[in-house]
């Protein structure tokens, strides 16, 4: 049991990261990598986003939905669930934790609509995992977010001090890079499976 | 007929959610300062911080909270600014100086001014983490533009090597004279008129070796100034601006050339 949760959270993070294998999410990947500040806690938004909205989506999921074979409502009833959710968040943190809706508040917005918090959610059903898989694959995912979120931070910082030909300035160049650091998350896919199925036997 | 139940299950999810939204926004409201909003658009969001907190929405938040009753503080937003949140908060404000920026180095890109060829990243403060960086000069300009990059105005140029303000298009917030990793660049009031384009602060032989312009602390200005405005301090001359009547005898007998007459606020060098 506990061999394949960590399986699935390694997965999440390293193997299937969302960002650089899935290419979900590329749009806030792009958009708030800029620094790294604003690249982590957008990461931990995120993360945090994932984890509410699989503890709202799958109870609906396997008890609502299935039992009445309504399972291909599953996208819009998802994208519905997930917008109030993270509009609800951010009323109930603005109220409670002000000092968190300072430094994350301006990314729930953007979070509303992010593909990767759908996509997370989806494949959990898809992969056909319990409440508590789903919820270590979502923690796994975001992470997985967050740590391409940091990395991709520090990249960018090295090519905006780069001269990089007129053509490619600004956002090309920016994409070059994100395919190479992708390549690099290749190399995990057979080094972390083998590496646990040593450890745990 | 299949159609309705899918029809009622959603309509079901988004009147909860509806609900719930409701219930928590009516709830959990937030008190807000409807001034704080009101200021932020007297306010030009520039973002620069030369107010000294964190962008607009800071100083806004602040003035409306009473932690700030100084209506004068925005530098881009100027007299404008400062007489609209007056207004707003009922408060007798200050009218504010506009001020302007300079570059305190009067240096150029000549090659014996190089101790060596820099080829790292291109920014002074990367050049300036190797031996003080590549000019001869220690408190030189090092002319990769750190300060252009970040002016909110696109005010700064570089030419020669070093860097150059268009006191016309200066806001005076400062974000520059932060940015530098020398420290050389000046935020001043408009009104002045002289200025010390040189920040190095070694004795004069060594000035001499670096730099043909360089403050070489021979003390003429000093001698020439008639209401003393001018001291020499660690080798470098400084005008005190509480005295200086912009005479310009000190830029007259300056043997190297390093204290220069501008007139900010139309930009005309006066040589």
């Amino acid at each position: 049991m506990l061999k394949s949760l960590i399986l699935i959270l390694m997965g999440g993070v390293l193997i299937n990261n969302y960002v650089l294998q899935r290419f979900l999410g590329i749009c806030p990947f792009l958009g708030v990598s800029k620094k790294l500040k604003q690249a982590s806690g957008m990461g931990v938004a995120v993360t945090f986003v994932m984890l509410c909205a699989t503890a709202a989506t799958w109870p609906v999921q396997t008890y609502i939905l299935e039992p009445n074979g309504l399972g291909y409502l599953q996208t819009i009833a998802f994208i519905l669930i997930i917008a109030a959710l993270v509009q609800f968040v951010e009323i109930v943190m603005k109220k409670f934790i002000p000092a968190l809706h300072r430094s994350l508040g301006i990314y729930l917005p953007l979070i509303t609509t992010n593909c990767a918090v759908l996509g997370v959610t989806i494949n959990n059903i898809t992969d056909g995992y319990g409440f508590l898989e789903s919820m270590v694959s979502s923690l796994g995912v975001g992470i997985g977010f967050l740590l391409a979120m940091v990395l991709f931070a520090g990249v960018r910082s090295r090519i905006e001090n780069c001269p990089a030909p007129k053509s490619f300035q600004g956002l090309p160049v920016t994409l070059v890079a994100a395919s190479i650091v992708s390549l690099a998350f290749f190399g995990f896919t057979g080094i972390v499976t083998n590496v646990i199925e040593k450890i745990f036997g | 007929m299949e159609i309705i139940i899918p029809v009622i299950v959603l309509l079901a999810i988004g009147l909860l959610a509806a609900l719930l939204l409701t219930v928590a926004s009516a709830k959990f409201a937030v008190p807000e300062d409807e001034r704080a909003a009101e200021i932020r658009e007297c306010l030009p969001g520039a973002n620069c911080g030369s107010c000294g907190f964190s962008g607009c929405d800071g100083y806004a938040k602040a003035l409306s909270e009473g932690k700030c009753n100084k209506t004068n503080l925005c530098t881009p937003g100027g007299a404008d600014a400062a007489a609209k949140i007056s207004q707003i908060l009922g408060i007798e404000g200050e009218a504010p100086v506009p001020r302007v920026a300079y570059v305190a180095c009067g240096g150029s890109c000549s090659p014996e001014e190089r101790k060596y060829r820099y080829e790292g990243t291109a920014s002074c403060r990367g050049a300036n983490m190797l031996y003080n960086g590549d000019k001869k000069c220690t408190y030189a300009c090092l002319g990769y533009g750190d300060c252009a990059r970040v002016c909110p105005r696109g005010a700064i140029t570089l030419s020669d090597g070093t860097a150059h303000i268009d006191p016309t298009a200066c806001i005076g917030c400062g974000v520059c004279a932060a940015e530098c990793p020398n420290g050389i660049i000046h935020v001043v009031p408009v009104t002045v008129r002289i200025s010390v384009r040189c920040s190095n602060r070694d004795k004069g032989a060594a000035v001499r070796r670096a730099c043909t312009h360089g403050c070489i602390a021979c003390g003429k200005c000093v001698r020439t100034c008639e209401r003393g405005a001018i001291k020499l301090i660690d080798n470098l001359a400084v005008i005190d601006y509480s005295l200086c009547t912009a005479c310009g005898k000190c830029r007259e007998v300056c043997p190297v050339g390093a204290i220069e007459e501008e007139n900010f606020s139309c930009g005309m060098k006066i040589s």
